[in-house]
């Protein structure tokens, strides 16, 4: 059985982002970028599926610019077996990105596709239901556990409300929660053994997807900036504080 | 223009998230439907009933709908959209799972979580964990759109007039079974609502230690929650967690204790009306968003502040 996991090149999780001066998007330059945190969570649940014996091959694939090769490759130190690149011309939507990968799984048949709950750029939480639905295939989305039976999948869902689970026929989606494992750090000889593997190379246009977008983006801005407030003494002046001042307890 | 809005429910209560999405709707325009998939959920209906700016709630009511599937309902949505311009819900966990669905069975995109309508297509959504707002117009015929719930108030209840409609549809999916649910019980308000919210952070070093977080909680009547730290070191449940991957909350009050201010907990609590942060580094940047902060060990400051809770009560007794 081969397992798809999806991945993408965003802004590093710990830098704090600047907006654009002329409002047109964030600052990406000389920024450091790293693969989408949960990403790393779906790379690590494919690793291990493989390593009990339940799949044969784990293929990364990754839709953006030319450095999205970077993070691709970083899927294949952590032990992932082959990647797949798709280059687009401009930045792209969910609905866009579901087309493409739709036509890399007509290639190659994978009964499993693990991608990332939720990117933590555009903060969209899309993909992986749309890839689903286009495939029509059954969706396990903010999966905390998953545990693979011959023909089927029992999922544990992280819900508003606590925890769900489902079982579903193979093949399936499902989006990773960051709760679902602890995705392993690569090692130096898997930095170099991955450095030869392969990274199949396509455009979005020689599949044939049509990547126009949906929503156009007018502006960009910044938050309204919370005043920073006072430090209290002690807990009887905090108390005090909210009772007298913010008149909210 | 016509807006559909797909009803949140656990068969018997209507999710205030969904009345939420009604009122953002109403932003949009008047001429508002809503839909309810549930099996034996009059009760919902009935609530549904008392919204007055609701024109028509269409019902699909079989007990093979008892369980919120992605899958069943979106077909659902589909076979009625022709008649909206908009179809809308919340951005919970439920409106993320059925929602990317519809849109992409529809080949529209979909404008996640939204926190303000400009006008019928052009929208405002924070990006980057809320640290950026990007407004963005969609020129889809059809506009599926999910809405951040803390950004809507709930709408009011009053004389309805809607009319019913009951819909049987055949659901011929056989892929997915629903197993079980398991929902953290409490009697504290629920943490997206509440009006004081008291959260901890890996500061608080154990399980056993939230009981400290607890006993306040019980007596502001807040809702407890945690950051992302907290909840992987298994101190709490998951539906606790607040932040950008966990819940959104817009108290008015929200205590901070033990908890350091990553950018991805800011996400989800930073637009609270009054920010209290608790904790024994003063370089933390939870201090950065507090309206009031207190460098202390909450092993000392919590008790205290439970006691000086206590005086606070007699006095107004």
């Amino acid at each position: 059985m081969k397992i798809l996991v999806t991945v993408k090149r965003v802004i590093d999780y710990n830098v704090q982002i600047r907006v654009k001066a002329d409002g047109s998007g964030v600052e990406t330059d000389n920024v450091k970028m790293s693969m989408n945190p949960p990403d790393e969570n779906a790379v690590e649940e494919a690793l291990r599926i493989k390593e009990s014996g339940k799949a044969d091959e784990v293929i990364i694939v990754s839709v953006g610019d030319e450095k999205a090769q970077e993070t691709i490759r970083t899927a294949l130190a952590m032990g992932a077996d082959r990647g797949i690149h798709i280059k687009v011309p401009h930045d792209v939507e969910p609905l866009n990105v579901a087309k493409i990968l739709e036509k890399i799984v007509e290639k190659e048949q994978p009964k499993l596709i693990l991608m990332g709950k939720q990117a933590i750029d555009d903060d969209n939480n899309q993909t992986g239901q749309m890839l689903s639905a286009k495939l029509g295939w059954s969706q396990g989305t903010f999966a905390s556990k998953i545990e693979l039976e011959n023909d089927h999948a029992i999922i544990t869902r992280e819900i508003d409300e606590g925890l769900e689970t489902i079982k579903t026929s193979l093949p399936l989606v499902a989006t990773c929660d960051l709760r679902l494992n602890d995705p392993r750090y690569a090692s130096l000889p898997n930095i170099m053994r991955a450095k030869k593997k392969t990274i199949d190379k396509y455009t979005s246009e020689e599949l044939g997807i049509d990547v126009s977008l949906r929503i156009k983006q007018l502006k960009v801005t910044e938050p309204p900036k919370r005043q920073k407030g006072i430090m209290v003494a002690n807990v009887e002046e905090l108390v005090q504080k909210l009772k007298y001042e913010a008149k909210i307890i | 223009m016509s807006i559909i809005v797909l009803a949140e429910h656990n068969n018997n209560e209507l999710k205030s998230a969904t009345l939420s999405a009604i009122n953002a709707a109403s932003n949009i325009d008047d001429k508002i439907d809503i839909l309810v998939v549930g099996s034996e959920c009059q009760n919902v209906v009935n609530t549904l009933k008392k919204i007055k700016i609701i024109k028509k709630i269409i019902v699909v009511d079989d007990p093979k709908y008892l369980n919120s599937i992605a899958e069943f309902i979106s077909p659902i949505l589909i076979s009625l959209s022709k008649d909206y311009s908009h179809i809308l819900a919340a951005a919970s966990t439920f409106g993320k799972n059925v929602m990317p669905r519809v849109a992409a069975l529809l080949d529209v995109a979909q404008i996640s979580d939204i926190i303000k309508i400009e006008n019928d297509d052009t929208f405002v959504r924070p990006i980057y964990a809320g640290n950026a707002l990007a407004t963005v117009q969609s020129t889809d015929t059809i506009k599926v759109i999910t809405i951040r719930p803390t950004s809507f108030d709930p709408v009011t209840f009053d004389e309805g007039e809607a009319e019913i409609e009951n819909l049987s549809f055949e659901n011929e999916n056989n892929k997915v079974e629903f197993i079980k649910r398991e929902e953290t019980k409490s009697d504290r308000p629920e943490l997206g609502t509440a009006r004081i919210v008291i959260s901890g952070g890996r500061g608080l070093g154990s399980a056993e230690n939230f009981s400290l977080l607890n006993e306040i909680a019980d007596k502001l009547n807040a809702a407890v929650g945690a950051s992302r730290a907290a909840v992987d070191a298994g101190y709490i449940s998951n539906d606790s967690q607040v932040g950008q991957t966990g819940k959104v909350v817009v108290p008015d009050l929200y205590i901070a204790v033990g908890i350091s201010g990553a950018i991805q907990h800011l996400a989800g609590m930073k637009e609270s009306k009054i920010i209290v942060a608790i904790n024994k580094d003063e370089e933390a940047p939870i201090f950065n968003v507090a309206d009031y902060g207190l460098k202390a060990d909450l092993f000392e400051a919590l008790p205290q502040l439970s006691l000086e809770l206590d005086k606070l009560n007699t006095i107004q007794k």
